[in-house]
């Protein structure tokens, strides 16, 4: 996030787009109900009718996968109105001429044909979040997860530059992320092209000071991603693999081609605290310990670094994660002997700029936000305050794109996926809560009442999806959840896994799936 | 008998959430919201307050397991230690570091994930490191 989740209830117009927020992330909603108090405008984008809708000034029920021509209409009305911020497209960004050109054939008429949306709709949207003091974007997978993911997120940028609503406090762009420590993952460089704190491998500076630290010879080359690696290992380039944590096999689209790729390995090891589909497959499960059991850090959505800490012994003979890494890197000869993770930590910032100035004292209260260069610095509440990153901002072209997979004569529904309040990706921890399986049992589709009707369909019936890559048999319900001519499943369930239906159609840069649009059939089951 | 409470933060979503893991005898028996000043101020959602449930669930995996005559099988430390690393050494010497692969947490410590990628880069010479950044 550019912004701190507290900032959130001092907006003065808040765009939410993509995000389920009071499912996926209920304690960031709960500051959006309070900007709602304070009398914030709270304008939701979202193709499907979710909890927030309710308390929304206006609903943007757009088509799916059309957000880049709904931003780029507003972006266009903006414009003609002046309502853009000349003075802070002057100083801090670059190519607006661009942008300007781009943008002017979405005009409302054309704009509300591709995504639905009425004109009027468009026309107070851009008023709204243009001319607010503080208007601030929130956004999650349902931006990222679509093969033009990277599109759809410059596509928010350019419209928060284009108004100037960045770079100061509650306003901003905010992409709240999923998993408790998707954004430590990142920061911690268990990325292909980044050592930790974002530093590039294939920097030679950077390099020779991890060579140096870590006593090896580095690889300047960049890594795979996990779809390369994925095709890797079905193409032979690939022969080992070590999975941390992660339950490919059902927490990625397209589980057959997973199952070809891990079946492929000539060696797999899986490092878990269940026996997940993923380990089932495994040639060696090591048994790791939870998040109750090790110390640590977890870096949250607003980069702010907190302490986990461990409350009760791992179960049998498992061991905190940190020891098994470090026996295995010791046994192949390197410097990797520890005796606590306050002494990882302490390498891992020493290392990395921007934790240079953390310590598990200083964040022993109420964490601290990243970046923080030195002991004296107090954290960074908000991002890219007179200046960015990169130094001026730039506008991007980017026209409205077709999904990879959008309904046909033969697949007619698009189906779209996510999560629901309860439960929490393949459910191997959350299934195994008894208060969340009583809560949410079962998998549910969701499916709008005109096709219901139209199918004969009542609620709790049994529906067979199909789509291009295999099919399963789930539950429906029956609502206005959904638009007509679509389909709302979840992947928490192993016995009707949206995983199994979707492709792996990708963002060309980010190698991000696309979640959120798949064509598929519905077949009545027979009772 | 034996009561303490534990701070920590929630394991699920990236709100990141502080929270009171109540502990008696050695055994998490519920989970409270820290009421301090901070992000989620004295709540949690239906996720965080149950978060205590599974972790002592008898599913949870307890010994290393080696598949032998396609059946995975109890093992000791030892001997995964000695497979990994001999196999592992084995690709690399005949195939090169890249034909290696890591896939890192986005559930797991910062620390963890700053071991993860360090032992790919260093044991075997490769950028081969990735996570989950997307579900
Ligand atoms: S308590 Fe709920 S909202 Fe808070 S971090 Fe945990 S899952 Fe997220």
């Amino acid at each position: 996030m550019t912004n701190s989740i507290a900032e959130i209830e001092d907006a003065d117009c808040l765009l939410v787009v993509g995000s389920n927020t009071t499912e996926a992330h209920p304690l960031i909603a709960y500051r959006m109900f309070r900007a709602k108090e304070k009398g914030a405008i709270l304008i939701v984008v979202d193709p499907r009718k979710i909890q927030l809708t309710a308390f929304a000034d206006i609903h943007i029920q757009l088509n799916y996968g059309t957000d880049i021509a709904f931003i780029n209409g507003v972006m266009n009305e903006i414009i003609s109105n002046n309502w853009h911020n000349e003075e802070f497209i002057s100083t801090r960004t670059e190519d607006f001429e661009i942008l300007k050109e781009t943008v002017k054939p979405y005009t409302l008429e054309r704009v509300s044909d591709i995504t639905g949306v009425p004109v009027e709709s468009i026309k107070e949207t851009a008023r709204l979040y243009a001319t607010s003091k503080n208007s601030s974007i929130c956004y999650t997978l349902g931006i990222t997860e679509h093969s033009f993911g990277v599109d759809n997120v410059k596509t928010l940028a350019n419209l928060a530059m284009l108004t100037g609503q960045i770079g100061k406090v509650s306003s901003g762009v905010n992409p709240l992320r999923g998993q408790n420590n998707v954004q430590g993952a990142c920061d911690m460089g268990a990325l292909p092209n980044v050592y930790p704190g974002y530093q590039s491998v294939t920097d030679l500076y950077v390099q020779k000071k991890f060579q140096d630290a870590w006593g090896v010879e580095l690889s300047p080359q960049l890594g795979k991603m996990i779809p390369d690696m994925m095709d890797g290992l079905i193409d032979g380039s690939l022969k080992g693999l070590y999975i941390f944590g992660e339950n490919s096999v059902e927490g990625d689209p397209n589980t057959a081609h997973v199952r070809r790729a891990l079946e492929s390995a000539q060696f797999l090891v899986v490092h878990d605290i269940f026996l997940t589909a993923t380990a089932e497959m495994a040639d060696v499960v090591l048994p790791g310990a939870c998040w109750a059991e090790v110390d640590g850090t977890f870096s949250n959505t607003e980069r702010r670094v907190q302490r986990v800490r461990k409350a009760v012994e791992p179960p049998g003979d498992a061991l905190p994660n940190w020891k098994i890494f470090s026996e295995i890197g010791t046994r192949l000869g390197i410097a990797m002997k520890y005796d606590s993770a306050e002494e990882i930590f302490n390498e891992m910032s020493a290392l990395t700029p921007s934790f240079g100035g953390l310590t598990y004292d200083r964040i022993d209260v109420e964490g601290i936000q990243w970046p923080c260069p030195s002991k004296e610095h107090p954290g960074t509440r908000f991002l890219h305050q007179g200046a960015f990153t990169r130094g001026k901002g730039k506008f991007h072209a980017i026209d409205h794109q077709k999904s990879k997979d959008e309904a046909d004569k033969e697949f007619p529904f698009t189906l779209t996926t996510g999560r629901r309040y309860a439960h929490y990706n393949t459910s191997t921890m959350t299934g195994r809560c008894k208060t969340l399986v009583n809560e949410f049992p079962e998998p549910i589709a969701q499916i709008n009442t005109v096709d219901a009707g139209q199918m004969g369909l009542k609620d709790g019936d049994q529906v067979r999806v199909i789509s291009r890559r295999g099919e399963v048999i789930t539950p429906i319900r029956v609502g206005n959840v959904v638009p007509p001519g679509s389909l709302f499943m979840d992947f928490h369930f192993a016995s009707a896994n949206s995983n199994v239906l979707l492709g792996t159609f990708l963002d060309p840069v980010s190698k991000t799936p696309d979640y959120k649009v798949c064509a598929v059939k519905l077949e009545k089951c027979a009772d | 008998m034996d009561y303490r409470c534990v701070k920590t933060t929630c394991p699920y979503c990236g709100c990141g959430c502080q929270m009171l893991l109540e502990v008696l005898d050695g055994k998490l028996v519920d989970t409270m919201p820290s009421k301090e000043k901070n992000m989620n101020q004295g709540k949690l959602c239906i996720k965080g307050q149950t978060a205590h449930e599974f972790v002592h669930s008898p599913d949870r995996l307890t010994h290393p397991l080696i598949r032998k005559n396609g059946k995975l099988e109890t093992a000791t430390w030892e001997e995964a230690f000695e497979l990994i690393t001999s196999r592992f050494s084995h690709i690399k010497n005949t195939y090169g570091g890249n034909s290696i692969g890591f896939f890192s947490s986005a559930r797991s410590t910062n620390e963890e994930n700053y071991l993860c990628q360090k032992l790919c880069r260093t044991a075997f010479q490769t950028n081969n490191i990735d996570h989950c950044a997307r579900l």
